[in-house]
């Protein structure tokens, strides 16, 4: 039981100090295949510590919501990793508390803050980009419903630690059409949900195109490392919950030994390195959709995710 | 009629990337994209006839793949790239009949459709490969038959049309194994044919009306 929660945190605390990392490497990857040379990859963790130490301005005409809403939405995340098969093929501690759809509602809990944040403090940018997030959002939900509904029918349940064993046993599951087509459409929603290229450019620095970003250009000090930080831990889980749940556990503990456990930690940088790999081929071959192209970009992954299911049906 | 689980479960993978492929055609904007999707699509089609040719031990589905890879990804792009001009191929489709969400909606639906009307079908067939073949190479039809209608470029109409065309050889495949030569390689020279009539008809009516939007030519007129 102790060895649990103890691991539990050790999970947390991989996210939190690896998420970072994670960033500044899908950066640098991505000005290496367009020929630059790019930022270190620790860079995101010296942006977050001199924000840290930075002095923190807050309009006087925002309200509490302002500045709670970085709390919240670093908090979402690391909640997240308490849940999510991380490291181990086994629940952990808490595991208990919530399912994929938990996952999906604590993750909008923290968008849903950070997007009133941008309404709140009255500047330009920060509703416009709030409203983009929306729209983006609620293209994407029957795309999620449509996905957790396929995963729940395919494995029997939305618990992760079924899923993820379910595609593996045996291994022609791996190769089931169904499968293969929810994690292409799986990808198209972690590309708009993190505002990835075909939807929005993650380096862009003019507000007027910006989607996801703009809600955050209001924070200084704190609050701008907490909301940066928690981009980058979004980023990470939302790519731990595609390459463990839906792709396969491979890599990860099956054992109770510490020692396993700690080993499954460069096992599943490594993953996410193959992940980022591709995420960055993506992001570096297309350009980036016009906003009312956004609708035809999810509008295929509803279609992939509904052919999924409908191949699924066929065979039983 | 071994029917291993591994290549069944290829066999729909494959299946799965073919339809995909149909739904591409129907969606892309660019020309030269589509064809690429279309020369993706017959690729496909020769793997699972390839597939099937191993489980089932016929020789003839291997002559069907190998027709496949030769007629329908290197003559017809060939001809595709030789007789219509190239400047078609840069162009994007602007005007559709219908926009492309409400396009995607439509192929959703027409393949829920495809196996509605393949499920009564498939108790006659002994292969166990017809589960997954037929009802797709009937969604494929079905897709092209869409993309014939909804596309107003003379290209991409082409390529539904083909479209429908591996649609039959997919579904084919699984439910009569052994297809007599006769029929594949009047297919092999049918279809080329059937690219090179258009492709040239396409260059004719690109140099005519300087466009290829054949969409437009809906009532006659003097000029």
């Amino acid at each position: 039981m102790t060895e649990r929660i103890v691991y539990n945190i050790i999970q947390v605390l991989v996210v939190v100090a690896f998420a970072p990392l994670v960033e500044g490497v899908t950066s640098r990857l991505k000005e290496i295949l367009q020929s630059k040379r790019g930022p270190s990859i620790f860079q995101p963790y010296r942006d977050i510590w001199k924000l840290l130490h930075k002095d923190e301005i807050v309009s006087e005409h925002s309200s509490w919501l302002f500045r709670a809403a970085p709390y919240v939405a670093f908090a979402a995340p690391v909640f997240v990793a308490l849940l999510i098969p991380v490291l181990t093929r086994y629940p952990l501690f808490f595991a208990f508390m919530a399912d994929m759809l938990g996952v999906g509602f604590v993750f909008a809990l923290g968008g849903f803050f950070a997007s009133l944040a941008a309404v709140d403090t009255a500047n330009p940018y920060g509703p416009m980009g709030a409203s983009r997030t929306r729209m983006v959002g609620f293209l994407a939900e029957p795309v999620f419903i449509m996905v957790f509904l396929t995963i729940s029918f395919v494995a029997g349940s939305t618990i992760p630690y079924i899923v993820q064993t379910h595609w593996v046993t045996p291994i022609a599951n791996f190769f089931e059409p169904s499968h293969i087509l929810l994690l292409i459409a799986f990808l198209m929603l972690i590309l708009a949900e993190d505002g990835r290229i075909p939807v929005d450019s993650p380096s862009g620095h003019f507000e007027l195109a910006m989607i996801d970003h703009s809600k955050s250009l209001e924070y200084s000090g704190r609050g701008a490392a907490l909301m940066k930080w928690a981009g980058a831990m979004k980023f990470f889980v939302l790519i731990i919950v595609f390459i463990n749940v839906l792709v396969t556990p491979w890599g990860l503990a099956k054992g109770t030994d510490v020692g396993e456990v700690l080993l499954a930690i460069p096992l599943v940088l490594f993953k996410m390195f193959c992940f980022v790999l591709v995420l960055v081929y993506i992001e570096s071959s297309l350009a980036k959709l016009r906003l009312f192209r956004i609708t035809e970009f999810i509008g295929a992954a509803f279609v992939i995710s509904v052919v999924a299911v409908i191949t699924r049906l066929s065979e039983i | 009629m071994s029917g291993s689980p591994v290549l069944f479960a290829l066999d729909a993978l494959t299946g799965a990337l073919f339809l995909l492929t149909a739904l591409g055609v129907v969606a892309t904007r660019q020309v030269l994209a589509s064809l690429q999707l279309f020369i993706l699509q017959s690729l496909l089609l020769a793997f699972s006839a390839l597939l099937l040719g191993i489980a089932q031990g016929s020789v003839h589905l291997l002559a069907v793949a190998a027709i496949t890879i030769a007629t329908k990804t290197l003559l017809i792009p060939w001809l595709l790239r030789h007789t219509v001009s190239a400047e078609i191929y840069r162009t994007r489709e602007i005007e559709r009949v219908l926009n492309i969400p409400s396009s995607l909606l439509i192929a959703a639906v027409l393949i829920v459709l495809a196996y509605v009307v393949a499920t009564p079908l498939l108790g006659t067939a002994a292969v166990p490969f017809a589960r997954i073949n037929l009802p797709l190479g009937i969604a494929a039809m079905f897709l092209g038959t869409f993309t014939i209608v909804a596309r107003r470029e003379a290209v991409p109409q082409l390529l539904g049309l083909l479209g429908v065309e591996n649609g039959v050889f997919f579904a084919g495949a699984a439910i009569v194994p052994n297809l007599p030569m006769i029929a594949e390689l009047a297919a092999a020279v049918d279809v080329p044919a059937i690219a090179l009539v258009i492709g040239m008809l396409t260059r004719r009516i690109h140099t005519r009306l300087g466009t290829t939007s054949v969409g437009e030519l809906a009532s006659l007129r003097d000029h």
